[in-house]
């Protein structure tokens, strides 16, 4: 440290409360965005399987499950307005505050101040309050399983007039629902002020001879991805707001006229249900590519890294990052395909949509490219990364099917884009949270993973993810349909039990597996095996300082980017890797 | 290490392959004039499909066991080849944007061809957790219906007796019966929250937005009783909202209309 | 009160950010003027010069972006709603606009003031003139309660109240960061808040000026 020597530098807080509660050092923040996600992921986790049991076996019951949930389980069978609760929490809570959360707010925070060469972000203070708002967010959304009525029934999705409605229109609909509302109003707040941070701090922040081009993938997928946060969070806000007044303040935003439920007459001077889905969507498809861009960048970085090669066609992984969040904008649509949107707009909506299979194809291409011709190290991290190429492959290329507005008919709101969007936005995402904190821990903990554990947790996954969401696009083809709390009801379902059955099989052993990660994690964090600077010989900037990096991350040294982010393999080259700080090659001949 | 990798993921491959071809469950029987070429297309989206992903499992597993880390030399060290990339671009675009094409015909049929005059007209009328089906009668033409009217017992639609166009509609619950090989119109509404009108053997599906009267058309080619489902959650019961499609013969269509006139 | 959930937005945020009682940079201008590098946050970290400009930028972004939401809204409701009955203005409006505008000079001019005690007169109109802007909104929407006009009645009024209401929230956000730099500029010794607040105030300002125009031209004018 050399603090003396520049001090212009900020200085380290000394208080308890300063340096890890009300923290603005982005690794704290980001650490705290990743617990944060942790709770979530397994509290959305148990939600699942908790459905999937009441799926598989929709008459068995499960005598201490009613110790545990009293209400929603009398008789030790769960209610269908239970299973309902379940699943809006589930999808919400792993969309906002797994899904958003972790790549983004966890890994985005801690590492790309770091990558281009930062002491911090560009507004500290305004990370600190995204990262606290974010928590208030979530615990508004937990609030929501405890009030009167349980939490909502309308799906992640909220449709209105459902949403909007109130209890007449079923249990969790009052203020259950306002909970909700309010959660996902205030994550919009934190999720702008986080995306301008992110934004500013990219094109402000960027060290000496950190060219854009130079940029690590990672870093180009964060900065794509909050400027997606930017401008769809906003919509989303107003979309909320507009729901919120429907329920409380009496307007009629998403209330049409004349809707009699239970024979009781609504009270409304007419709006529209479709104006949510507009909105709702326009939203909710960059939500998509805000979940799994941050994975893309980080398996382009491990792939690179352990394969010992550049990264194949870098120019043409930016402009398809680019291209993949700027077509997000313009397909909206097609989750409307059947909702009574104007056949024409859907036309147009479909082409789009498929349009973006052609930078998601470079995207593979290119991830291939860099396999190609490497020696390729298998790590944990780099196991997660060949197997997020693998699902994303396998549930991008679904996306096919659902983009077309004839085929999506059949398939629409049944287990086949179900499965389609576990497994791209889903697992694919995950496998990058994985990946990353594989990759990662080390230099955020200063201690190693075990690797063993580490690729028994891999095996487990991988093939437990594929076994559960594989044979749910048939169930899906065969016709079962989605938020059906149990599908026993139908003849054209009967033939599907024991799929279901399997599902779950599959879905217990992933879950059980997690603990392994759990473990590894626990174990890694105190007992694990002291990670040196560059453990996976690496050449970003994170990995030219310590592990973990002092509090303004390279210790008042004066950075000079000279090389590109991805130089493994060079000829004449003294390491089989160069890092970016490295002195230019000819000096060094 | 490197061959369980690939060995696994041709694994998948194979099991998908083996997963879609085999017998293990497929559509269901379709019955509609539109749902042959709705599953053309699903089929030709399907081979598409399958050589991209084979194609790219493959050659991951491939890649993934071939270039492990052996002693030896360095990497290949590349950055690229423009010309493969835009080969790719080229390749996929043509293929995306041409599927996106044909697959807008059967659409086209669907949402965006006149219906000839004498189609059977049947208006949906959507609740939870039921179905409300309404026939116009021998008039062919729908009475007024009003909101405050609604009784779910006496009045399910709110039909208006005032109006004479409505004396003659008929109303059903749940049971919605179709003459065989006519071409049939429905007008799709709500009463509360949004349905969705889905008839898998008819490859039918069409959301009932409350607020909105949706039109939709198809025509039964087959005889049978077929079931109804709502696709679109709305509430407690949706996955109990059921009702039947039955398609039947002319005569025996007009014999059970006439049966609920009376009653 | 339709305004519970409307976001404070960053203003607030960046005052605080940048709580430097330095003379700033070399000189009050244009807005892409920067200081000498050396308004940071923490005094003298390593930030561009034009950071908050920048992150200011983004969020008039962001607060486009939903009110082009609610924009898409009403121009919806408007084209389909069979229930739709346009309001008139309410007469006061125009006086209020007046006010919001002249809130805008002023603070121009306080922008552009050679003196320290000029400018601190300029910033202490331009506080008034926001807070009169805000009690008239809230007086207009106690006249319109009087003439039963009500947020739930129809959906004009209905988006009336909603799109006033969360420009007046944002407006506050304003008003809140407006008088934090005056009575810095008051109390400090140097007289003088950091210029660059005080430009990334203003472009907040203007930006919500001309949002005001434009939302008035939605609800009044656009047929």
């Amino acid at each position: 440290m050399s603090d003396s020597a520049h001090p212009a530098i900020h200085p380290a807080p000394t208080t308890f409360i300063r340096k890890w509660v009300f923290s603005t050092d982005h690794k704290i923040i980001g650490i705290q965005y990743y617990f944060l996600a942790l709770i979530a992921v397994f509290t959305g986790l148990a939600l699942s399987v908790l459905m999937r049991l009441r799926l598989a076996w929709p008459t068995e019951s499960w005598p201490w499950l009613e110790t545990i949930f009293p209400v929603g389980f009398e008789g030790g069978v769960m209610s269908p307005e239970f299973y309902l609760a379940m699943l809006t929490m589930h999808g919400t809570i792993m969309v906002f505050f797994v899904l958003t959360t972790a790549p983004q707010g966890g890994f985005g925070n801690y590492f790309l101040p770091i990558q281009i060469g930062a002491h911090d972000m560009a507004f500290p203070v305004l990370n600190m309050l995204s990262f606290w708002v974010t928590f208030l967010s979530m615990g508004v959304m937990f609030a929501a399983f405890f009030v009167a009525g349980g939490a909502p029934i309308s799906g992640w999705t909220a449709y209105a007039p459902l949403s909007a409605l109130g209890e007449v229109a079923g249990p969790g609909l009052g203020s259950g629902q306002d909970l909700w509302i309010i959660s996902i109003a205030l994550f919009c707040i934190a999720s702008l002020l986080g995306a301008l941070n992110f934004i500013t701090t990219v094109l402000n922040m960027r060290a000496k001879g950190m060219s854009l081009m130079k940029m690590p993938l990672t870093v180009w997928t964060w900065f794509t991805t909050a400027i997606l946060a930017l401008l769809s969070f906003p919509v989303l806000l107003a979309a909320g707001i507009l729901l919120l007044l429907d329920r409380l303040g009496g307007t009629s935003f998403f209330i049409p006229a004349g809707l009699v439920v239970s024979d009781t007459v609504i009270e409304s001077s007419g709006g529209s249900p479709i104006l949510w889905q507009h909105l709702f969507w326009f939203f909710g498809h960059p939500e998509v590519y805000i979940a799994i861009l941050p994975g893309m960048g980080v398996a382009s970085q491990l792939l690179s890294t352990f394969a010992r090669k550049p990264i194949f066609g870098y120019h043409a992984m930016v402009v398809a990052v680019f291209a993949i969040g700027m077509l997000g904008f313009f397909v909206w649509g097609h989750h409307m395909f059947v909702s009574g949107l104007s056949p024409f707009s859907a036309l147009v909506f479909s082409i789009l949509t498929l349009a973006i299979g052609v930078p998601s194809a470079i995207k593979t291409f290119n991830w291939l490219g860099t396999l190609w011709g490497g020696k390729i190290r298998f790590t944990t991290a780099m196991l997660f990364a060949i197997g997020f190429v693998s699902l994303f492959v396998s549930g991008g290329i679904t996306g096919l099917f659902l983009g077309q507005t004839s085929v999506d008919v059949q398939l629409h709101d049944t287990y086949f884009p179900v499965a389609h969007f576990h497994m791209i936005m889903g697992v694919a995402a995950i496998f990058g949270i994985f990946g990353a904190t594989y990759y990662w821990f080390p230099k955020m903990f200063g201690r190693m993973l075990h690797e063993g554990l580490g690729k028994l947790h891999f095996w487990l996954t991988f093939i437990g993810v594929n076994a559960i969401f594989i044979p749910m696009h048939l169930m899906g083809i065969m016709g079962q349909l989605r938020r059906y709390a149990e599908s026993t009801e139908f003849k054209f379902m009967e033939p599907l039990q024991p799929y279901q059955e399997f599902v779950t099989i599959a879905a217990l052993v992933t879950a059980a597996a997690q603990l392994l990660f759990l473990v590894n994690f626990c174990w890694g964090m105190f007992k694990g095996k002291k990670a040196g600077e560059n453990p996976w010989e690496a050449t970003t900037l994170e990995w030219i300082t310590a592990s973990p990096p002092p509090h303004d991350n390279f210790g008042g040294r004066e950075l000079v980017v000279n090389h590109a982010a991805y130089e493994y393999g060079v000829p004449g080259a003294p390491r089989d890797y160069v890092m970016q700080t490295d002195p230019p090659l000819e000096t060094t001949k | 290490m490197a061959l369980a990798l690939a060995i696994l993921i041709w694994a998948i491959v194979l099991a998908s392959v083996v997963l879609f071809t085999g017998e293990f469950g497929w559509f269901p029987p379709q019955i509609s004039e539109h749902g042959d070429a709705m599953d053309a297309q699903f089929n030709l989206t399907l081979i598409v499909v399958a050589i991209g992903f084979i194609l790219a499992q493959v050659a991951l597993g491939y890649y993934v066991w071939r270039y492990r880390d052996r002693s030896g030399a360095r990497a290949v060290y590349t950055h690229g080849n423009a010309k493969v990339e835009v080969a790719t671009v080229l390749i996929t675009a043509v293929t995306f944007v041409t599927l996106a094409i044909i697959g807008q015909r059967v659409w086209i049929g669907l949402h965006l061809e006149d219906m000839p005059e004498d189609a059977v007209q049947v208006e949906v009328t959507a609740q939870q957790f039921a179905w409300n089906f309404r026939y116009p009668g021998p008039d062919g033409k729908f009475g007024k219906t009003a909101t405050r009217l609604i009784n779910d017992q006496l009045n399910p639609v709110g039909l208006d007796s005032r109006d004479p166009a409505s004396e003659d509609d008929v109303v059903t619950l749940n049971r919605m019966a179709v003459p065989v090989n006519r071409d049939i119109r429905l007008t799709l509404r709500s009463k509360d929250v949004t349905h969705s009108f889905f008839v898998p053997a008819l490859r039918f599906k069409q959301d009932t937005t409350p607020g909105l009267a949706i039109p939709g058309h198809f025509k039964a080619l087959k005889t049978g009783e077929y079931e109804i489902a709502c696709a679109e959650l709305c509430g407690l019961q949706h996955y109990k909202m059921k009702g039947f499609l039955m398609v039947m013969s002319d005569q025996e269509f007009e014999a059970w209309l006439k049966e609920r006139a009376e009653f | 009160m339709p305004v519970a959930i409307a976001p404070p937005e960053v203003k607030p945020e960046a005052d605080r950010e940048d709580r430097v009682p330095e003379p700033g940079g070399p000189g009050g201008g244009s807005g892409s003027e920067g200081g000498s590098g050396r308004w940071g946050d923490g005094g003298g970290r390593r930030l561009r010069p034009d950071s908050y400009q920048l992150g200011m930028w983004l969020a008039l972004a962001s607060i486009s972006m939903m009110f082009i939401g609610f924009s898409s809204a009403y121009i919806l409701g408007q084209g389909t709603n069979s229930q739709w009955r346009a309001m008139a203005a309410p007469p006061f409006v125009w006086i209020n606009t007046v006010i919001l505008l002249a809130s805008s000079l002023s603070l121009e001019l306080a922008r552009r003031a050679p003196a320290a005690t000029e400018l601190k007169r300029w910033m202490t109109l331009t506080c008034l003139l926001g807070a009169a802007f805000l009690v008239g909104q809230l007086w207009i929407w106690r006249l319109l309660g009087d003439q039963g006009i009500y947020l739930s009645g129809n959906p004009h009024s209905s988006f009336f109240y909603l799109l006033t209401g969360v420009h007046g929230v944002h407006l506050l956000g304003g008003v809140a960061g407006l008088a934090t730099l005056t009575a810095r500029a008051w109390s400090s010794a140097p007289g003088v808040p950091a210029r660059a607040s005080l430009n990334v105030t203003a472009l907040y300002w203007h930006f919500m000026d001309g949002l005001w125009i434009y939302l008035l031209v939605l609800l009044f004018f656009w047929r």
